[in-house]
């Protein structure tokens, strides 16, 4: 069957889909379908993106001069920290588990939704419960604490809406909670007949292990903030010494769950970037095992090396050991899959569709990004560099250059499938440049500023810091133009874009062989896998690129 | 190259309280299952934070916390022990009948289970109100005699912020067992499909653990002495 | 702002080359594997593209060598790091002998420096040219950290406890001082400078500017004030055990443990005596909390440090 070039007409096919079946507003908020559920996520983790990303812009323009001119010191304290709790905890850990893993577990798997839809639902009222309070605190003021709100500053010192923030990102948390336990029961019940582990997309495996992650981690950032709020409520000891407590508990309970939460972060990202290399090389990924087993080595090493944040903090020397050799092992994995990924290049037959582009990026960005964590696992480096612009450049390398360009790599590749049109690709190929090159422009600078002993959340500087600021000020304007760009075509495509078809890329994996959009229920009949992921053999001239 | 679908087995009974998305009603109760096993385990990471940080400063204050550990009402202590674990042989007991399709029983045995909660309840806010009496209430009020005051109302702080916690997962237990009662009152379940019964119950045994961890924790440090 | 780019910071302490050198050595590892990947995927991307001739990939699986090979290089490298980096941090841990303290209160938002010799300054250091300086320091609020990017040294600052660090200045000049741990408002503006001096200059500026006796007498003043004298004599006997050479001195506790007498120790049973008692004594010393600030007690501190030289007692 030829479904490759049917998917030029211009007029959309006429057909039952998961959106048309029914347009009320009722149907869309009372939805326990798990395509919608992803959508509605996609609206609000896009929203808090660019409240998120407004922040970053009077960020970088404050930093074009050494001394304040455009806020008062008190403001740039509350837009770092508000940037910070905004784009990690409502729209990073979100993003790609709550819009395309929801989206596409139950699809990738041969399942007609996830194990539990209505504890879905919940979870996106969680979540939008969790970010209005946030807003409200963003709106009367803010928090001004840094994102990792340390005490005793945070618990006693402070003077901003420290509780009303932290009660949001605590709710938010139960709906992270909720995705990865959803995700973990239909992934080890629900898969489709024939579909055996070891032939299950990469894209799944790194859910699965990010699911590990949510479920073990969050609930100690629960407790953790619970008891921050309550020292401040109740004017109790529980992190600060003047009241006989210990700041560097909080320290320990805080990192205990938010280095894992950079895996979150990072691991479905991995995934997708799998997923887009295997179908615009039209080869299986070199090492798929390997790979896989990478994901859940990631997951679970990422639980033993929260104490590298703290190795200045007077924890002991002893610990500190401990800690530096841990971190380096856990680079180990994610360099490998980078390895096994340049390796799927070789001999393999190459289309340059945009969303290939970005898994390029990626695999750039990403080395960039964790190779210079290794620069932050070296203990004696680490005493010079930590604090610095140094781990700001560090950790936008691996979220902005990785996460975010994996996201966004991964919108564009299944768009076709979740609307049923396809996107301009002379645009997208520029929005992916003007990322690449804007966020480049923006980050490394910084890693020479960290180097030379700029601290972070400076809102001062001395001056001889000012020229590589103004570059970074630059680019960041580039960036954002390039994030701006897509939010135009992709709303643009919904109305005009070309129909796409159930398959434009001509690719592997259940999702692809169901309609675009697909059904309600996903599949007429329950699929049967009889073949390994990602068997492009035996495919001579299948068409690929659509453009 | 397309995966070949094929028609499988007669469409399940929809009948039986199987959800649309399930292949059969052995896949549900394997998810509800496993769903519930993996929320138990989220419930242990939340308050094994709070375990960590309490044993920590029991640790680096074992006096202290021993002299205010004495402080704590052992008496009512254990009588909340004996209903609590009582609650779970009546739990226990409730998906017994669950499984034998006992409509009556169950109904019987989970309203006795939400009885014995209450109970339990009501003896922990007594045991409050003493506390708040004596002053023993962690903030600007608090009064402890003798050179480990400091020490003391961190304590007391874990104190009411590991029980209350406990407290506040047992109303919410008791909540979800009057859905479930009501459910089954209503004629909802039967021998085949109980699973709800027995996922509440597992629940319900969840919180009984917490408590047969927290009671020595906090009431019976160096009682011996 | 162009004309002056600086790139690298100075180095201006003696640990400051060899951080460099590791940090050199990281920068080589990194450049040389981000342009192996990115020239590979550079040029597999346009080598492989799909083009007639080369519509079809290659059917691979993995490699079983490769996977050991890229995992075991990695593995490998990443210890000679751990290895190196840890040796260097483990030598920067350990104070060398003939170090003298400066003491050091934070608080929102000044440094606070205190010589032994009586000299204090606020967001500024004097320090000589080679000699091993060790900071001892301690926070009034909340936590910040002394960071001074030329000496490639930085340490958390924090609230009810004392944490130190030592550096030795290499070369005469003017380097920031930075805190580095965000700690509210003006934490940009908590900064200063180091003044590294020649000895001879060093010495100049001390008799210069002092006018007030060393903190060791302020310290004893401090300790006859309070009451301290009354239980603690120096030739034993009393409610207290001598605190003559007990600064660095193992003792030990009623509860069988034994611990370093330290600074943080001293501080620890000013404010709170019960937490460790030396063996052998009643739990009666009352607590000073509140009735000594952070710079008194580190007076104090200082005071005892003092008495060092002294005669031992033998009332253990």
């Amino acid at each position: 069957m030829d479904n490759t070039m049917e998917s030029e007409s211009k007029i959309p096919e006429k057909r039952v889909d998961y959106l048309n079946v029914d347009h009320s507003l009722k149907s869309w908020l009372l939805t326990t379908d798990h395509k919608r559920i992803a959508l509605l996520y996609l609206i609000s983790i896009t929203l808090f993106f660019f409240i998120g990303g407004i922040f970053a812009v009077m960020i970088r323009l404050e930093l074009l001069t050494p001394s304040g001119n455009l806020v008062q010191a008190e403001t740039y304290n509350r837009l770092f920290t508000m940037h910070g709790m905004m784009m990690i905890f409502f729209f990073l850990i979100p993003s790609i588990p709550a819009v395309l893993g929801n989206f596409l577990v139950p699809v990738m798997i041969g399942a007609r939704d996830l194990a539990f839809p209505r504890l879905n639902l919940l979870s996106w009222y969680i979540f939008i419960i969790g970010g209005a309070l946030a807003i409200s605190a963003a709106v009367s003021g803010g928090v001004d604490t840094g994102w990792t709100f340390y005490t005793p500053y945070s618990s006693t010192y402070s003077n901003s809406h420290v509780i009303v923030m932290g009660l949001g990102i605590f709710i938010a948390g139960f709906s992270s909670i909720l995705t990865g336990l959803n995700f973990m029961v239909t992934i080890h019940t629900m898969r489709a007949p024939g579909l055996t582990w070891f032939r299950l997309p990469l894209f799944i495996w790194a859910h699965y292990a990010t699911s590990i992650i949510q479920i073990l981690g969050t609930p100690v950032l629960a407790i953790t903030i619970a008891l921050v709020a309550l020292e401040r409520a109740f004017h109790v000891g529980i992190f600060d010494p003047a009241l006989g407590g210990d700041p560097l508990l909080f320290q320990h309970l805080f990192w205990f769950y938010s280095h894992p939460a950079v895996y979150i972060m990072i691991l479905p990202s991995l995934g997708v970037v799998s997923e887009l290399i295997a179908c615009f090389t039209r080869k299986r990924i070199f090492g798929y095992k390997v790979v896989a087993y990478s994901s859940i080595a990631i997951a679970v090493l990422g639980f033993l090396v929260w104490g590298h944040h703290m190795f200045v903090s007077g924890m002991s020397t002893y610990a500190s050991l401990v800690f530096s050799i841990l971190s380096f092992l856990v680079a180990v994995p994610s360099a490998i899959k980078v390895f096994n990924w340049t390796a799927t290049l070789y001999k393999g037959s190459i289309v340059y569709d945009t969303p290939i582009l970005y898994a390029f990026g990626f695999i750039g960005l990403f080395t960039m990004g964790g190779l210079t964590g290794l620069f932050l696992a070296t203990l004696a480096i680490d005493v010079h560099v930590t604090d610095t612009y140094f781990v700001v450049a560090h950790f936008h390398y691996i979220m902005v250059g990785g996460a975010l360009m994996g996201y966004l790599g991964g919108i564009h590749y299944w768009w076709p499938k979740i609307t049923g049109r396809l996107y301009p690709e002379g645009w997208s190929k520029l929005a992916a440049l003007l990322v690449f090159v804007g966020f480049n422009l923006t980050f490394f600078p910084q890693f020479i500023l960290g180097y030379m002993g700029m601290p972070r959340r400076y809102y001062h500087y001395p001056p001889e810091f000012q020229a590589l600021n103004v570059l970074s000020s630059a680019g960041a304007s580039v960036l954002g133009v390039g994030y701006l760009i897509p939010v135009i075509y992709l709303l643009w495509s919904i109305k005009y874009g070309p129909a796409a078809g159930p398959n434009p890329f001509n690719a592997k994996g259940l999702e692809w062989q169901t309609q675009s959009p697909p059904i309600t229920q996903n599949f007429e009949t329950t699929p049967v896998v009889t073949e390994e992921a990602y068997d492009y053999s035996g495919e001579e001239g299948a068409t690929v690129a659509r453009s | 190259m397309t995966i070949p679908v094929r028609r499988e087995q007669p469409l399940p009974d929809r009948s039986a309280g199987l959800a649309h998305h399930f292949d059969d009603l052995e896949q549900q109760h394997a998810a509800g299952s496993l769903g519930m096993w993996l929320f138990l385990v989220t419930e242990i990471l939340f308050f094994g934070g709070l375990f960590a940080a309490y044993a920590i400063y029991r640790w680096q204050y074992p006096a202290a916390f021993a002299v205010a550990s004495h402080e704590a009402d052992l008496v009512m202590g254990t009588i909340n022990t004996i209903v609590l674990i009582g609650s779970s042989l009546t739990m226990a007991l409730a998906v017994h009948y669950a499984q034998l399709g006992n409509r009556k029983a169950v109904v019987a045995f989970l309203i006795l289970t939400m009885v014995l909660g209450v109970a339990f309840l009501g003896i922990k806010g007594a045991e409050y109100h003493h506390k708040y009496l004596d002053n023993h209430f962690p903030g600007p009020d608090f009064v402890f005699p003798g050179p480990y005051a400091q020490q003391a109302e961190l304590f007391f702080i874990f104190y009411f912020i590991m029980t209350g916690l406990h407290a506040l997962h047992m109303v919410i237990g008791i909540g979800l067992l009057s859905t479930v009662a009501v459910l089954a009152w209503r004629g909802c379940y039967s021998s085949e499909h109980f699973a709800p019964v027995e996922l509440a119950g597992l629940y319900w045994h969840f919180v009984d653990v917490v408590w047969i961890f927290l009671f020595p924790l906090l009431y019976l440090i160096d009682r011996h002495k | 702002m162009w004309s002056e780019l600086p790139l690298f910071p100075e180095q201006a302490s003696s640990v400051a080359g060899r951080v460099d050198l590791l940090y050199f050595f990281l920068v080589a590892v990194a450049g040389i594997f981000s342009v192996l990947i990115f020239s590979l995927v550079f040029f597999f991307a346009i080598r492989y593209r799909r083009r007639p001739g080369n519509m079809a990939a290659a059917r691979i699986h993995g490699s079983t060598v490769l996977e050991v090979l890229w995992t075991v290089i990695p593995l490998g490298l990443t210890m000679v790091m751990f290895g190196w980096g840890s040796l260097l941090f483990l030598r920067n841990a350990r104070t060398p002998p003939g170090s003298f303290e400066i003491y050091v209160v934070a608080k929102q938002w000044m440094w606070k420096i205190q010589h032994p010799e009586g000299l204090r300054e606020i967001n500024e250091l004097h320090v000589p040219t080679g000699m091993p300086v060790r900071l001892v320091m301690t926070s009034e609020d909340v936590i910040h950290s002394f960071y001074v990017p030329a000496f490639r040294v930085k340490q958390d600052v924090l609230p009810g406890r004392y944490t130190s660090m030592w550096f030795q200045p290499t070369r005469a000049g003017k380097y920031h001082l930075f805190c580095a741990e965000y700690c509210g408002n003006q934490h940009s503006a908590m900064g200063g400078w180091v003044y590294v001096m020649e000895p001879a200059e060093y010495e100049k500026w001390l008799s210069g500017g002092s006018t007030g006796e060393s903190m060791a007498t302020t310290g004893q003043g401090l300790f006859e004030r309070l009451g301290c004298s009354s239980c603690h004599r120096s030739e034993g006997g009393g409610r207290g055990p001598s605190l003559e050479g007990l600064l660095g001195k193992k003792v030990q506790l009623d509860s069988g443990q034994a611990v370093v007498a330290d600074e943080s120790y001293i501080r620890e049973s000013i404010l709170n005596p019960r937490a460790k008692i030396v063996g052998g004594y009643q739990p009666l010393m009352p607590t000073f909390q509140g009735q000594v600030s952070e710079e008194q007690l580190l007076q104090l501190v200082a005071y005892l440090k003092s008495l060092k030289k002294a005669e031992r007692s033998t009332t253990q």
